[in-house]
Parts: C-alpha cells; sequence; structure tokens
C-alpha cells in the first residue's frame, strides 16, 4: 500500500510544479498519441531523453520513478512477451509450431518495452507534480466542451474530487481495520493463495459497509447544504494560463515534429 | 492467569502512507504490575494508541524492548512469535464495531479464537460465555444474526465479546465507551471490569473521560508527546493539581468541586475527594454541612 507511486502528489517548487494542469493534462495526452511515433532508434533516443529531461526539471529523485514501474513491471513484461513471441518477420531465430522468435519480434518487444516505460514515467510526472484537486479541475475544463452533447461533466468532476479527496481516509481505515484483524490473528501474506485472499474478506467487508455509510452521510451533507446537481457552479480556484504553459504546449508540438521527421 | 507488561527503554516511528510520525514513543519505561487495572490518559497525539500497539506487536518498537509475561518484543521482531503474543494480548480498538464482518454474530465472536487455533467445540464454548458475559443472550436468537442488522451499541458489544473470546490474558482496551450513551458506556466499562477482575486479567485502559479512571481503574499513566510523565495510583495522579493542569489534563467532578469549595472557603477538606460520595463525607467532617 505504501509503495502505490501512481497518482500520488509529491509537494514541491519544480517549474513543473507551477505549471497550469490543463497544459500538463494537455502535454500528457499528446504524448500518449506521440508514443507511437518511437519506431526506430532515433525516435525513441529523442524521446528517452526528452522524458528523462521533463523528469529532471521535477526535482523528484529518479528512485520514485522506478518504484512507479514496479507493480506494471509484470503486465509490461507479459506484454513484451507476446510480441516477442508471435510477431514474425526478419531473421527467425526459433521455430516451435506458432511460437516464433524472430529478428523483428524482438525488436518490436524493445519497443513496446520502452513505450510503456516511457508513459509510465511521463504520466507520473504529471501526478507528481500537480495537485489532485487542480487535476480534477483541469479535467472538468478540457471536458467542458462535452456539456453540448448532455454529457453531465460537472458532476463527473464532482464524483472524482469526492473520490480523490477520501483515499487517504480509506487507507487510514484499511490500516485500521488491518490491525484490528491481526489482533485477531489473521496473518496478511502467508500461506497459499487461497488462505491469503481469504484474509482479505474480513477486510474488505468492513470497508465496503463503512465507505457505503460515509457515501450517504456525504450524500445527505450535501443536500442540506443545498447541492443540486445540473445547476451553474462558480469556481473556488481559478486557473491561469501562463506563457510558460504554451511554451511547454509548443515544446510539445515541436517534439512532434521532431520524431515525424526522423521516422 | 494474569502476566505482568514491561516496557523498557521504548522508542518507535509510526508510518501510514506517505506521512510518517518519527518518535511517537520516545523512550517509554513502565512496568504494570500482573493484576492491575491502568487506565492511560494524555492529550491526543500523546501516544497512547502507539503504546497499546506496542502490546501486541502491532507497532515494532526501534529501540529497546518491551515484556508481555514471559515473551519479549524486540526490534525487528519475528512474525511466528508475534502470534504467541497476540494470542494474550487481547485488543480492542477504537470504535471496535468496525472490525466485524462475519455472517452472523457466531462466526464473528469465533473468528479470534478460531485463528489462534482452539478446537471448534472450545471456540463454541467461548463464544458462547463471552456473548453472555457481553450481555448478548445466545438464547434469543442473536448469535444467527448478522452484527450488520445490529444497533450501534450492540454491535460494540459483538466485537468485544470476539476479543474476550479469545480467553487473553492482558486485555487491552482503546476507548471502549467512546460514541456510546451514558449508560450503555456505563455497562460496558462495568462489564469490562467484572471480566478483569472474575479472569484476573492485566487491563489497560485508554480513555478521556477522567470519572472513568476513577470508577474503574487502579493505576493511571499520564503520556505526553511520547513519554510516560506520572505512573501513580488514581488517588496521587489527582492530588497533584498543578501538574495535571501543566498536562491539560481534566479533572473527575467531585475534585474539581472540592478545589472550588477549598477556594472560596479558604477551608482544607480531608483528603483527595474523588467521587460525590467522599466528598460528601469531607464536607461533612469539616463542618461545612
Amino acid at each position: 500500500m505504501n509503495k502505490l507511486i501512481l497518482g500520488r502528489y509529491f509537494p514541491g517548487e519544480s517549474v513543473l510544479h507551477y505549471m497550469d494542469p490543463r497544459a500538463k493534462l494537455l502535454a500528457g495526452f499528446i504524448f500518449i498519441f506521440i508514443v507511437f511515433l518511437a519506431s526506430n532508434w532515433q525516435t525513441l533516443a529523442l524521446l528517452t531523453s526528452f522524458t528523462f529531461f521533463v523528469m529532471c526539471l521535477s526535482g523528484v529523485s529518479f528512485k520514485v520513478y522506478l518504484r512507479g514501474v514496479r507493480p506494471l513491471i509484470w503486465l509490461i513484461l507479459f506484454t513484451v512477451f507476446l510480441q516477442v513471441l508471435f510477431r514474425s518477420g526478419g531473421t527467425v531465430y526459433f521455430d516451435w509450431g506458432p511460437i516464433t522468435i524472430s529478428h523483428n519480434g524482438i525488436i518490436n518487444g524493445v519497443y513496446i518495452f520502452f513505450r510503456f516505460v516511457l508513459i509510465i514515467f511521463f504520466t507520473t510526472v504529471i501526478t507528481l507534480t500537480t495537485k489532485p484537486i487542480e487535476l480534477t479541475d483541469g479535467i472538468y475544463f478540457l471536458l467542458s466542451p462535452l456539456e453540448k452533447l448532455k454529457v453531465p461533466v460537472d458532476e463527473i468532476a464532482l464524483m472524482l474530487s469526492i473520490s480523490l479527496r477520501f483515499i487517504p481516509n480509506l487507507l487510514d481505515e484499511t490500516q485500521k481495520v488491518m490491525d484490528a484483524q491481526r489482533a485477531r490473528g489473521t496473518e496478511f501474506g502467508e500461506g497459499s493463495l487461497l488462505k491469503q485472499m481469504k484474509t482479505l474478506v474480513p477486510i474488505f467487508l468492513p470497508l465496503y459497509e463503512s465507505s457505503l455509510n460515509r457515501a450517504e452521510d456525504m450524500a445527505n451533507v450535501m443536500e442540506v447544504r443545498g447541492y443540486q446537481s445540473g445547476l451553474t457552479r462558480s469556481n473556488f480556484r481559478r486557473l491561469t494560463w501562463h506563457t510558460k504553459d504554451t511554451l511547454a504546449l509548443v515544446t510539445m508540438a515541436l517534439l512532434t515534429l521532431g520524431l515525424l521527421l526522423l521516422q | 492467569m494474569a502476566m505482568q507488561v514491561k516496557l523498557s527503554g521504548v522508542k518507535a516511528d509510526y508510518q501510514l502512507g506517505p506521512i510518517r510520525s518519527p518518535l511517537v514513543l520516545n523512550g517509554v519505561d513502565l512496568t504494570l504490575s500482573s493484576g492491575s487495572l491502568t487506565a492511560v490518559v494524555g492529550h491526543t497525539g500523546a501516544g497512547k494508541s502507539s503504546l497499546l500497539k506496542m502490546l501486541n506487536g502491532l507497532l515494532l518498537p526501534t529501540e529497546g524492548e518491551v515484556q508481555v509475561g514471559d515473551a519479549t518484543i524486540k526490534p525487528n521482531h519475528s512474525k511466528k512469535a508475534l502470534k504467541e503474543i497476540r494470542k494474550k494480548v487481547g485488543m480492542v480498538f477504537q470504535f471496535p464495531e468496525s472490525q466485524l464482518f462475519a455472517e452472523t454474530v457466531e462466526k464473528d465472536i469465533s473468528f479470534g479464537p478460531l485463528n489462534f487455533g482452539f478446537s471448534r467445540d472450545e471456540v463454541l464454548k467461548r463464544a458462547y460465555e463471552a456473548a453472555m458475559q457481553v450481555g448478548i443472550d445466545p438464547e434469543g436468537g442473536m448469535m444467527e444474526k448478522s452484527p450488520f442488522t445490529l444497533s450501534g451499541g450492540q454491535k460494540r458489544r459483538v466485537a468485544i465479546a470476539g476479543i474476550l473470546a479469545m480467553d487473553p490474558d492482558i486485555l487491552v482496551l482503546d476507548e471502549p465507551g467512546a460514541g456510546l450513551d451514558p449508560a450503555g458506556k456505563k455497562e460496558i466499562l462495568t462489564l469490562i471490569q467484572s471480566w478483569h477482575k472474575t479472569r484476573n486479567l492485566t487491563t489497560i485502559l485508554v480513555t478521556h473521560d477522567m470519572e472513568d479512571v476513577v470508577r474503574y481503574a487502579d493505576n493511571v499513566v499520564v503520556m505526553e508527546k511520547g513519554k510516560v510523565v506520572m505512573h501513580d495510583t488514581v488517588y496521587n495522579v489527582f492530588a497533584d493539581v498543578e501538574k495535571l493542569a501543566e498536562w491539560h489534563l481534566d479533572l473527575p467532578d467531585a475534585r474539581r468541586l472540592q478545589l472550588k469549595i477549598e477556594h472560596e472557603t479558604g477551608k482544607q477538606l480531608p483528603g483527595v475527594c474523588l467521587t460525590p460520595e467522599e466528598l460528601a463525607d469531607a464536607l461533612i467532617e469539616v463542618g461545612l454541612v
């Protein structure tokens, strides 16, 4: 639980911390698309060095980023193996029925690996340098055109910020319930897989119960304080777009251009 | 069988998620004699809950050691040995009803003892015994009910029964009366006290209510900034009014009234009056009534 780094904010003073969340989100979206342009060594090198540059800017130590990759490493390796085993083309090194290990397969596996890791690194930069509440504001702004299509953007943003708000409480409560069950003789992370899964029931049921209760309390409190869905609301936090945000997006555009040229 | 608890030079840090609080316990030396009922008081964040967790290895010391009966908890203690200690130390957390999860009351009460490897018959016997003790009538169909359908007070009783059924030698309670109405609170604390006496346990009770301290405890431990600053009998602790004020701790109502009367009349009452009865006797003795 302490190791989950994805989606955690690290307070800091770097230039990235003071950027507009909308700019960071847009940059993130662009990055996810242009990662697929990295299909040869030059583009991969460019993208990797750019990502490392951004990671340095964030002022957070590299160890933190590596910890962010760790929980996903098996998923990444699995995808890489699928690529290596089933992709054909080029010199064949190993052939057994449908499974072939070929030159192209290995190259593709390497690309996939780098793409995954770069996406994780880049998105981690965003979540590490942006307060969750700012992220929600950014998402709200970026989604607001959808309001024309009758998408309840306001409610989605509210749901997001409420869920983010309660993550610490949930962690706190999980810890308490785990301690309580430990005191009653439960041992976590020991024994067979089935046994380990069984030890989760005494944690999840109390957590479900308390979460449902809290949700109901929360809904009541909101109603008492006059919350109504579908009304236009003013915002306490104002987002301000600076020159550096424009610069960041221009950099992303230049990067895309560079990748296209190198392809 | 009662057991002695001894902490020597215990220091500990506490970590929750990314937040790390260093030295929540900062050099605790404390000996709780076997068979005593000790109340732990102190401000929020003084380290009371950490002290309790220390007693059954939910929090391990970074320095020093904890002796529970003949077992010793040291830094880097092995997990296996901790289970033995947890079997002896029953811990009732704050708002223990949040640990209920089983389909029936009976299963929930049996959860602890089953984990500690008692036989099914033995567990069932204990579960019924513990239920009776906390005032849940096993004959009235209560044992087959889902714990989630019970009222708050009943849930609390079931949760406490779940710990009592483990038949611990040391009972540790973190504000067992919090959030209950005065009558329910009194009932719960009284049943804990009677279980403490009949089973001859060593009991440690965290509370904010000084009336509870007077009514139920023999000894008081005062905690402040991760240290035990006072450990004495209830009488002696409440005699030291200046120190208590310094720690921002309340006095029992009778004691507070006694001080006010002494201040207004200029007369010194004999002794330290902790209950209304004692105060009444003292007032009669000096002829103020």
